[in-house]
C-alpha cells in the first residue's frame, strides 16, 4: 500500500489502508512530540503557507507549530472577504514564490480541491465550507484508535449540527470505512439529505443514539441567528439535544466523549461532562498537531511512501 | 426573383413523404413548391438524401446582448444558432437595459436587424425592471413587437399578480412563459439537493422549488385559461404535475425542457463541475427517465437550448462562486437526437418539440414547418453523421461544456434563414 498524494483534500476519496497508514506515522510522530526537543528535520527547507479566509485559533496554531517541529518555514496569510484577489491568483503567486504547501481553510466547498488542480504546491485541506476537514476526523480517528484500539464495529454517535459540520462530514467518511457504526443525533432540519445511504443510521433523539455506544462527538453549534426556522431557539436544541449526564448514562461505562473545541457548554454539552474523564478533548488536541505533521510529512515525500 | 432549389433530400413535411427523396424551391424567401420540383434557374444545393427539416427555434436562450456582450452578443451567437440548426431565437428579457419598455423592444429589434443572421423575436418582461412586482406595460411592448412574456430574471412572488398577468396576457393572445423557481427554497443552494450534495458538502436546492412554483402556475393557468408555457420542467413529479395540469377543459398549457435535463444528471456535477452548473440544477437519473417519458406522451411540448453562457473565467472559480450556464445551441439537436431518436421517436417527433410547437405556441405564422408558402427557414441535417462534441469548436464565447468528448449522432449540414444559405459545415 502507498500513500502516493499531492494534495490531502478529504477522507471522502482515501481508503481504508490510507487512513491507517497517517495514523501510524502520527504515531510515530507524538514520539517526537514528545521529546525535549520537540524539532525533527524532515521539512527543512521546505515551506508551509497557512491560507485562512476564516478566522480560527486553535487549527492555525495546531498547523503552525506541526510545520515548525518539522522545522519548515511557516508563513501565515490572513485574507479577509474584502480582497479582491482570487483564490486561484493567491495559489499562483505561492506558487512562484516557492511555497510547498498551502494549507487553505475557505468557506467555499470543493475550493481546496479546485486549488490543489491549479498549483504545484501540496494543498491540505483546512475546512472547505461545509464539506470537509479531513484532519480534524483523522485526530478524532487517532484519540479513538489510542484509546479504543480498533474500529471494526466501534458504534460512534455524532450529535449536532451535522447538515453543517465539515468535522462530522469528514468523520463519517473516515469512520464508515473503518468499519465503525455511525449514528446521529440531530432535529430533521439538520440532518445531511440522503445520509442514510452512506450507512449511517439516523435518530430524532440523543438518547437513543447514544444507547450502548463506545464514542460520543459532540459537535459545535453557529451562531443562534445563522439557523433561521431551522431551530426554534437555541433554548428548545438544549432541551433536547444537550449532552447531559442522562445521556451518557445510556452509553456504554466506558463511553468516550470528543468535541471538536471550544464548546459551548451553556447549549451542546454539560460543563461537568466537558470536565469529566469521560471527555478527551486535550487528547484531542495533542493528536491534531501529530496528525498534521503525518500528514505534512507524507506529502513531502511525493511520489509516494510504501507503507 | 431569387430561387433556391434544394433537391435529392427526404423532407420532414407533412406534404410529402419522408423516405422518398423530393425537392423544395424557395423563392424570394418562401417555400414555393414541394415534390419533385424542377428548376433551372436559380442555385440548386444537392441535398445528397439527407433530411430536411424546418429551422429550429429557440424558446429558452440567452443572447446576453445588451449588456453583457462579455459572454456573447448578438451576431456570435446567430453564428452559434445557425450551426446548431436554430433559424429564430427568442430573447430574454433580463439584459442591460432590461426589456419592460416599448423604447427597449424597439431598440432591440433594432439591433436584430442590424447584427443577427437568425430571426430574433424578443420576449418582454412581466415586471417592471425584472423587479417581481410591478407588472410592465405589456400591450405596449406588444405593439412593439414582442411575442411573449417572460419571468426571466425577476420570479414573480406573489400568486396574485402572477394571476392578474395571465389574465392580462389574454387580451393581447401571447403566451406567459414562467421559469421561476421558489425562492426561500432555492436562494443561494447551486445543486440538486440529495445524495450528491450531501456527498460534495455543497447547499442543495430541493425539487420542491420548482415544483411549488409548477403547480401554482398550473392551477392559475387552469383557472385564468391564458396561454401559459411552463419553461424548465426537471422534476419527474413536475412532468406529473403538468400531465394532470393540462387535461383540464379549455387549458392553454405548454411546457418545455432543455437537452441538458434529460442528458445529464447530478452525477455530472462530481468533482465539482462548474460547467454543469445550471439553474434550476439538474436532477436525477429517476428525473432524466421522467423528462424523456413525458417528451414522448407529449407532455412535454417543447425542447429549448437552454443557452446560457456565462464567461470562462465565472466558471473558472469555486463551485459556489461560479456563474450558472451552459454553452448549448451549438449541442441541443445532436444530444436530442442521440438521446431521444430511436424507432418510436422519429426524427419528425424531434422536429415537433423543437420547431413546430415552439411555433405553433409563440404564435409565428409561417414557420416550424415545410409547407407551401411557409417561410424558406430550412435546415439539412446528416442523422448517421457521429461526431464528438468539443467546446472549443464552438462559435459561442463560452466555449466549454459539459459534454466535451461526448459522441453524438445528428449534424447539422447546412442552415437556411429564408431562403439564403446561412452556414454550411466545412
Amino acid at each position: 500500500m502507498e500513500f502516493k498524494r499531492k494534495d490531502f483534500i478529504g477522507l471522502m476519496d482515501v481508503s481504508d489502508k490510507e487512513i491507517m497508514a497517517v495514523l501510524e506515522m502520527a504515531e510515530t510522530m507524538k514520539v517526537v512530540l514528545n521529546q525535549r526537543n520537540k524539532k525533527a528535520p524532515y521539512l527543512q527547507g521546505k515551506s508551509v503557507i497557512l491560507l485562512f479566509y476564516e478566522q480560527s485559533t486553535r487549527a492555525k496554531l495546531s498547523y503552525e507549530l506541526a510545520a515548525q517541529y518539522l522545522s519548515a518555514n511557516c508563513v501565515e496569510i490572513n485574507v479577509d472577504g474584502s480582497s479582491q484577489d482570487t483564490l486561484f491568483e493567491i495559489g499562483r503567486t505561492i506558487d512562484q514564490m516557492g511555497g510547498d504547501f498551502i494549507i487553505l481553510r475557505n468557506p467555499y466547498s470543493g475550493s481546496a480541491g479546485y486549488l490543489a488542480d491549479k498549483v504545484k504546491a501540496s494543498v491540505i485541506n483546512a475546512g472547505d465550507g461545509i464539506n470537509e476537514n479531513p484532519t480534524q476526523a483523522l485526530l478524532d480517528l487517532l484519540t479513538i484508535k489510542e484509546l479504543k484500539g480498533h474500529f471494526d464495529g466501534l458504534k460512534v454517535a455524532i450529535c449536532g449540527d451535522v447538515a453543517g459540520s465539515r468535522v462530522a462530514r469528514s468523520n463519517i467518511w473516515g469512520l464508515t470505512k473503518l468499519g465503525a457504526e455511525v449514528r446521529i443525533a440531530s432535529p430533521p432540519t439538520l440532518v445531511p439529505n440522503n445520509i442514510e445511504d452512506f450507512n449511517v443510521k439516523v435518530y430524532y433523539d440523543i438518547k437513543k443514539a447514544c444507547r450502548d455506544v463506545d464514542v460520543i462527538m459532540s459537535l459545535k453549534l453557529q451562531d443562534e441567528a445563522s439557523y433561521g426556522s431551522r431551530l426554534a431557539s437555541f433554548d428548545e436544541y438544549k432541551e433536547f439535544f444537550k449532552l447531559e449526564d442522562t445521556v451518557i448514562d445510556a452509553a456504554k461505562k466506558d463511553v468516550i466523549v470528543m468535541h471538536p473545541g471550544g464548546p459551548n457548554r451553556r447549549v451542546e454539552i454539560a460543563s461537568d461532562i466537558v470536565d469529566s474523564e469521560k471527555c478527551i478533548i486535550d487528547d484531542q488536541i495533542t493528536n491534531g498537531v501529530a496528525v498534521r505533521m503525518a500528514i505534512l510529512y507524507l506529502l513531502s515525500l511525493g511520489k509516494g511512501l510504501t507503507v | 426573383m431569387k430561387s433556391v432549389l434544394i433537391k435529392n433530400c427526404r423532407v420532414i413535411s407533412p406534404e410529402c413523404d419522408p423516405d422518398s427523396l423530393n425537392s423544395v424551391l424557395v423563392s424570394d424567401g418562401k417555400i414555393a413548391e414541394i415534390g419533385d420540383v424542377r428548376s433551372d434557374c436559380g442555385e440548386v444545393i444537392d441535398g445528397g438524401g439527407l433530411y430536411l427539416i424546418p429551422g429550429l427555434i429557440d424558446m429558452n436562450c440567452k443572447i446576453c446582448e445588451e449588456g453583457y456582450e462579455s459572454r456573447d452578443n448578438l451576431r456570435i451567437v446567430s453564428g452559434s444558432a445557425l450551426s446548431g440548426g436554430f433559424t429564430s431565437l427568442t430573447t430574454a428579457p433580463n439584459t442591460q437595459p432590461i426589456v419592460d419598455s416599448m423604447t427597449v423592444v424597439d431598440y432591440v429589434i433594432q439591433r436584430a436587424e442590424a447584427e443577427s443572421r437568425v430571426n430574433i423575436y424578443p420576449y418582454g418582461s412581466i415586471t417592471k425592471n425584472c423587479n417581481g412586482r410591478d407588472i410592465a406595460e405589456i400591450g405596449k411592448m406588444v405593439s412593439k413587437g414582442i411575442i411573449a412574456v417572460s419571468d426571466n430574471g425577476g420570479h414573480i412572488e406573489s400568486a396574485n399578480l402572477m394571476r392578474d398577468v395571465l389574465m392580462y396576457s389574454k387580451m393581447f393572445d401571447i403566451p406567459v412563459i414562467a421559469a421561476g423557481l421558489e425562492e426561500s427554497l432555492s436562494k443561494g443552494r447551486v445543486v440538486n439537493e440529495g445524495i450528491v450534495s450531501t456527498k460534495l458538502g455543497l447547499f442543495g436546492s430541493p425539487r420542491e422549488a420548482e415544483e411549488i412554483i409548477v403547480s401554482r402556475n398550473l392551477i392559475l393557468g387552469k383557472y385564468t385559461k391564458a396561454k401559459l408555457h411552463l419553461q424548465n420542467i426537471t422534476t419527474a413529479f413536475s412532468v406529473y404535475l403538468v400531465e394532470s395540469g393540462k387535461t383540464h377543459e379549455g387549458t392553454q398549457i405548454t411546457a418545455g425542457t432543455s437537452p441538458h435535463y434529460f442528458a445529464l444528471t447530478e452525477d455530472d456535477i462530481e468533482g465539482y463541475n462548474t460547467y454543469a452548473k445550471v439553474n434550476p440544477p439538474l436532477r436525477t437519473h429517476k428525473d432524466v427517465e421522467a423528462i424523456k417519458k413525458g417528451l414522448y406522451s407529449g407532455v412535454i411540448d417543447v425542447i429549448a437550448s437552454g443557452h446560457t453562457p456565462a464567461t470562462i473565467d465565472r466558471k473558472n472559480v469555486e463551485f459556489d462562486l461560479a456563474a450558472y450556464g451552459i454553452s448549448s445551441l451549438e449541442t441541443a439537436f445532436g444530444i436530442s437526437y442521440t438521446e431521444l431518436c430511436g424507432d418510436s421517436f422519429k426524427l419528425s417527433d424531434l422536429v415537433e418539440k423543437m420547431s413546430t410547437n415552439p411555433a405553433k405556441i409563440l404564435g409565428l405564422k409561417n414557420k416550424g414547418e415545410i409547407r407551401t408558402g411557409y417561410d424558406g427557414d430550412l435546415v439539412l441535417v446528416d442523422i448517421d453523421n457521429e461526431y464528438t462534441i468539443r467546446g472549443e469548436d464552438f462559435c459561442s464565447k463560452a466555449k466549454y461544456t459539459p459534454f466535451e468528448g461526448r459522441k453524438v449522432r445528428g449534424r447539422i449540414i447546412k442552415t437556411f434563414v429564408n431562403g439564403e444559405l446561412a452556414f454550411s459545415l466545412e
